[in-house]
């Protein structure tokens, strides 16, 4: 019973359309978990309920046993909360260093420093070029974010997630729109997350979920259907039918 | 380590030697014109301080508009504040050292700031522009009802500043003035330089770009942007001093919707976000407007329209912004 991350009984509606229908789920340090469904099942709604991103109707969210339902956003990624986006959300004239320095000197708190320049801060330029080097993308730290490949894109919204140091990492379809010759990139990178860092992952490329996860959350219409190991989500008659019915569906959207 | 050389080799993270030049360049120019002014206009020194305290003005406005992606047509409400607190300290208070008036203007520009900016902050998009307006109409009607403080619509006089280190007075053709002004807009420059391109600069461009990806690591967007509204503040509010100091005298209209206005167009003629863009725009802006406005008093709205036209369609990103464009286009063809 050490869970670093709990949600209960978390609910939301828009008008009358249920999203998040009494969720609980709770994660404890070092697992992988898999959170699919399919397409408007509430996947994304479910991060942002948990981030602060938007209210929930009701329902708790608690990191390490603290109850955090009531700060807002910024005060939870503190704490540890960190999600990556769908689509990615960077800036786009500035280059993956400054962005991974960016998250840094947030961390350290020392985002609001009105004089100097982190080129001249040896601890965050070291963690500048280890985090953009563990992903691959070292090579092109000094090119704007809107002259690189979407791929390479996708692989700084990962490393600008790990530079805040989080206990709970949320990854929303990191490998979406990335095209397949450079998804093993991606594979890699969530291979080599930090072993005591929770992880929930969306995705809906079956072959990258059942490589990464050790746990599968299923989630259709806003109801978990299924909670359990990668071997048993396949029998289940009830995912079958609300989900893998849709899998070719799925897989051609993405 | 490898990267590490790379970055600064390249310098494209702005942490080489690269920048430096730059900004020292751009002190050196902002010098040379202040020096080309002096000896070609000895007789029109009045008319180059104001184009110098309305170049503090516009370079506030790009700390909102151009770093932080704030719109705001009410941006002189912290100019005049700062003008209307430099002139209540030395006529109801007896402060008329400069110096000490001009930091009485910055914090009375930083407090303007604070308040203007916790307004604006609660609209969005357009609703935040309407309320920028508000703002500076609320402002000018407080002035204008305060005539006991602030000489309502006759403007407040008899400001007279003591000299400049006790030794340069303010005299008739106005070049202490034009000194003092052009030694602070060479300071205030070189420290904002430094300051967008800090830590707190970064997260500045960072929420002008997507203030959603900025809270999600961490920071607070609110708190950010409320704070450089106060630093633009006291840099609006300097301007103000300055104005109140050379003038001698304050008017309603240092805080009204046409100066503010005014100020925008500025910014957008020179180009946003870059602070070298505010300076070109405020002396291209106000120059063309005193020559034209010489050589036909009926048609200069008119001129000044179509040079706003013609910049908009064929320097969009302002004259400074085009200019480097093109030069980068040339340099790289090389
Ligand atoms: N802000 C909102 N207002 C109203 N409806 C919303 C809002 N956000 C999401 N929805 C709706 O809620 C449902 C769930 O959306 P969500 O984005 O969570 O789905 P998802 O599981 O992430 O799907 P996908 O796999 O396509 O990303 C969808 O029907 C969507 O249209
Ligand atoms: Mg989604």
């Amino acid at each position: 019973m050490n869970a670093v991350f709990q949600v209960n009984n978390l609910n939301k509606s828009f008008g009358g359309l249920t999203v998040a229908n009494g969720i609980s789920l709770s994660m404890e340090q070092g697992d992988r978990v898999a959170l699919i469904g399919p397409n408007g099942a509430g996947k994304t709604t479910f991060i942002n309920l948990v981030t602060g991103h938007m209210p929930p109707d009701s329902g708790s969210v608690a990191l390490r046993g603290a109850d955090i339902t009531r700060l807002g956003p910024t005060a939870r990624v503190r704490k540890g909360l960190v999600r990556s986006f769908q689509v990615t959300r960077l800036f786009s004239d500035m280059t993956p260093a400054e962005h991974v320095a960016l998250a840094v000197l947030q961390r350290t708190g020392r985002s609001g420093r009105v004089f100097g320049n982190f080129g001249a801060m040896p601890d965050v330029m070291a963690e500048v070029s280890e985090g953009l080097k563990a992903l691959g993308i070292d090579h092109i730290a000094n090119h704007k974010v809107s002259e690189i490949a979407y791929g390479q894109q996708r692989l700084l919204e990962i490393a600008l997630a790990l530079a805040l140091k989080p206990n709970v990492l949320l990854l929303d379809e990191p490998a979406a729109g990335v095209p397949q010759s450079d998804t093993s990139r991606i594979e890699e990178a969530l291979a080599g997350l930090p072993d005591d860092l929770a992880v929930l992952m969306i995705d809906h490329d079956m072959d990258l979920v059942f490589r990464f996860a050790r746990r599968v959350v299923v989630l259709a219409a806003g109801t978990i259907i299924f909670d359990g190991t990668p071997q048993d989500v396949a029998k289940d008659a009830r995912v079958r039918e609300a989900y893998l019915g849709n899998y070719a569906n799925a897989r051609s959207s993405v | 380590m490898a990267i590490q050389r790379a970055i600064a080799a390249e310098g494209k993270v702005d942490a080489g030697p690269n920048w430096l030049l730059r900004d020292l360049m751009g002190l050196a120019a902002v010098l040379a014109v202040a020096g080309i002014g002096y000896l070609l206009f000895p007789n029109n020194l009045a008319l180059l301080t104001r184009i110098t305290a309305i170049a503090l003005l516009v370079l506030s406005l790009d700390l909102v508009t151009g770093y932080c992606g704030i719109a705001t047509l009410g941006h002189a409400a912290l100019f005049g504040s700062g003008a209307y607190a430099a002139g209540i300290a030395a006529v109801h208070f007896d402060i008329t050292d400069p110096f000490a008036m001009a930091a009485v203007g910055a914090v009375g520009g930083a407090a303007a700031g604070l308040l203007a900016g916790a307004i604006m902050l609660r609209g969005r998009g357009l609703a935040q522009l309407v309320l920028s307006i508000a703002i500076v109409y609320l402002f000018h009607e407080t002035a204008n009802k305060a005539s006991n403080w602030t000489g309502g619509s006759d403007g407040l006089a008899g400001i007279s500043p003591d000299p400049v280190f006790g030794i340069f007075g303010f005299d008739l053709w106005g070049r202490t003035a034009y000194v003092f002004g052009i030694a602070i807009l060479a300071v205030v420059f070189v420290l904002l330089r430094l300051l967008v391109r800090s830590p707190f600069g970064m997260l500045c461009r960072g929420i002008r770009e997507d203030p959603v990806r900025v809270s999600a690591m961490g920071a607070s967007v609110n708190g950010t942007l409320l704070r450089m509204y106060a630093i633009s503040g006291a840099v609006a509010g300097l301007g103000g001093a300055l104005n109140a100091i050379s003038t001698q005298v304050v008017g309603l209209d240092s805080l009204s919707f046409t100066t503010s206005a005014e100020a925008l167009v500025m910014l957008v003629v020179g180009g946003t976000g870059s602070l070298f863009g505010a300076l070109v725009g405020t002396l291209t802006f106000m120059w063309f407007e005193d020559f034209v406005s010489a050589i036909n008093p009926f048609h200069w709205l008119t001129i000044i329209g179509a040079l706003l036209i013609a910049v908009v369609l064929f320097a969009p990103n302002g004259l400074y912004g085009t200019a480097t464009q093109l030069l980068h286009r040339v340099w790289n063809k090389r």
